[in-house]
């Protein structure tokens, strides 16, 4: 892996993006890299546009804002139409082809579909679709350790909602798998 | 070594505060700090203290007045138009040569302006947050780790030379997460405060706290005293980190949220063999002008980024008087500078193709 991977998530205010930043950001902590989190602000609620920056890296880091980043996370179309062109040549796009019904037209990156809201639906982890291709990420770049990024997800569900942790290590496997 | 949290730079900012004795903490909503108010409604209960939203930011500064008074440490926080709205309340403070921590998480202005970060409120707690001849103590952190280390400096340099003190932020330090560690000792020294009205029990002359001074000449004579502990503050608190000025040719001037944007142009400006660095004032009053005095002869040009219209550049140039040309490059509104525009800039200044 390269010395920092920059990663934008985007979609739908209430797909769980805040939620798998941080779990990318705690990953990165547990493996002890530097990490930035910074969430898009503003009059977003659920069903809004809602964006979320994520830095790993083993260097400080200058700006958390992620403007050409390594990976995109695209979980419906308008945040893949607005993004796909930042995405650094050789880069990596993962699409939840559930919410988005087209192919990403540039050859120079590397772009995984998967049907993660179907699965998760029919999986009963309603919810967790961008924690399965948290999962494909993991599986495609190894961009942390195994042990960090099952210590981050522990770290990112709080007490009192323990019982959530089951399905997103579910979405997880999942995710390697597919 | 405590362990590292992942934490808002708005809650991180709170909690310091409560872990170095601030049991007072008055506010009102308003994006982006609004997470402050939020965290303190939770904890300051627990710690024993007082959270009360008032019914307006005039309201919470008069009642950081009033705690501060009574010689505990209290704290006001809030964004952009809701800090011009607590202008005349800390006025008030200097006036009666108080401490009092005050915190302002930037966005776009004027007016209402916007919700995005920002740095334009530069010249207002600089030059003039409030009427009057004053100054405050303003801290510029650029990190979350920031957000905290300079919570109980701000308290400190208040407390010791009476004057309120800000912390500058903006909307992406307040909004972002970055790992944090707390430090392990929580207790920061107190000044004296054999001035605070908090009953003298008949045991001492009641003290008096006060701003109003109807005689011109007790009030020419309270104003220079006032200024001769500014210029102690300019002589004995100023702050500014320095990024790769060894051997820098080219100097990049930034604070807060666009001094971490400078940086990362200024690393790929190096790869391209450009002589750059930065230095990062993290007082801005006082402003650092010894840092940028001590780099003026090496240094072919200065580049001041900032997230405004340009407005340290002026307190750059005061230093810098004509010796060297500064540069300016800001965006505003909201909008974040990327490094590669940032890159480009310093690439002009070097005379290389953009």
């Amino acid at each position: 892996m390269a010395k920092t991977l920059n990663v934008l998530l985007a979609g739908f205010g209430g797909q769980g993006i805040l939620f798998a930043g941080k779990t990318l950001a705690y990953a990165g902590l547990m493996d002890g890299k530097e990490i930035s989190w910074l969430p898009s602000y503003g009059p977003e609620m659920r069903g809004g546009t809602c964006n979320c920056s994520v830095v790993i890296s083993e260097e400080a880091i200058g700006s958390p804002l992620v403007t050409q980043p390594d990976v995109l996370f695209a979980m419906n179309l308008p945040s893949l139409d607005k993004f796909v062109d930042s995405v650094v040549p050789g880069g990596t796009i993962l699409v939840d082809s559930s919410m988005i019904d087209k192919k990403v037209e540039r050859t120079d990156v590397n772009v995984y579909y998967i049907d993660a809201t179907k699965i998760a639906d029919e999986q009963g982890i309603k919810g967790c679709a961008i924690i399965i291709l948290i999962g494909k990420l993991f599986k495609e770049l190894g961009f942390c350790s195994q042990e960090a990024l099952d210590a981050g997800i522990r770290k990112v569900i709080p007490a009192k909602k323990a019982a959530m942790l089951d399905l997103n290590l579910k979405a997880l496997q999942i995710g390697m798998d597919a | 070594m405590a362990e590292k949290v992942l934490m808002k730079g708005n809650e991180a900012l709170a909690e310091a505060a409560i872990q170095c004795g601030c049991k007072h903490y008055f506010g009102y909503p308003i994006t982006p700090q609004t997470e402050i108010a939020a965290y303190m409604s939770k904890r300051l209960p627990k710690e024993g203290g007082v959270f009360l939203q008032a019914e307006s930011e005039v309201a919470a500064i008069n009642m950081v007045l009033g705690a501060t008074s009574a010689g505990v440490r209290a704290m006001t926080s809030s964004s952009s138009p809701g800090v011009s709205l607590k202008s005349e309340g800390v006025s008030y403070i200097a006036g009666s040569d108080l401490p009092a921590l005050i915190i302002n998480v930037q966005r776009g202005g004027p007016g209402l302006g916007g919700i995005q970060p920002s740095q334009s409120d530069y010249w207002q707690a600089t030059k003039a947050l409030g009427h009057g001849d004053f100054q405050l103590f303003v801290l510029a952190p650029s990190t979350i780790q920031e957000m905290v280390d300079f919570v109980p400096l701000a308290y400190e340099v208040g407390e010791k030379y009476r004057v309120p003190a800000m912390i500058l932020s903006d909307g992406m330090l307040g909004q972002m997460m970055e790992p944090v560690e707390f430090p392990e000792k929580k207790e920061t020294a107190v000044a004296d405060k054999s001035w605070a009205t908090n009953g003298h029990q008949n045991k001492r002359k009641k003290n008096i706290v006060n701003s109003l001074y109807i005689q011109p000449e007790e009030l020419e004579n309270l104003v220079k005293e006032r200024y001769e502990r500014y210029e102690k503050i300019k002589e004995e608190e100023q702050r500014a980190e320095e990024f790769m000025m060894d051997d820098a040719e080219y100097v990049v001037v930034a604070f807060g949220a666009s001094s971490r944007v400078a940086r990362s142009a200024i690393i790929k400006a190096r790869e391209e063999g450009i002589k750059v660095g930065m230095i990062r004032p993290i007082t801005l009053w006082p402003f650092p002008d010894k840092t940028i005095e001590k780099s003026i002869a090496n240094a072919k040009k200065y580049l001041c980024v900032e997230m405004n219209m340009g407005q340290m550049v002026d307190d750059v140039r005061l230093v810098v008087n004509g010796r060297k040309e500064v540069a300016f490059f800001g965006r505003t509104g909201g909008v974040i500078p990327t490094p590669a525009e940032v890159l480009d800039q310093i690439r002009a200044l070097a005379g290389k193709e953009m």
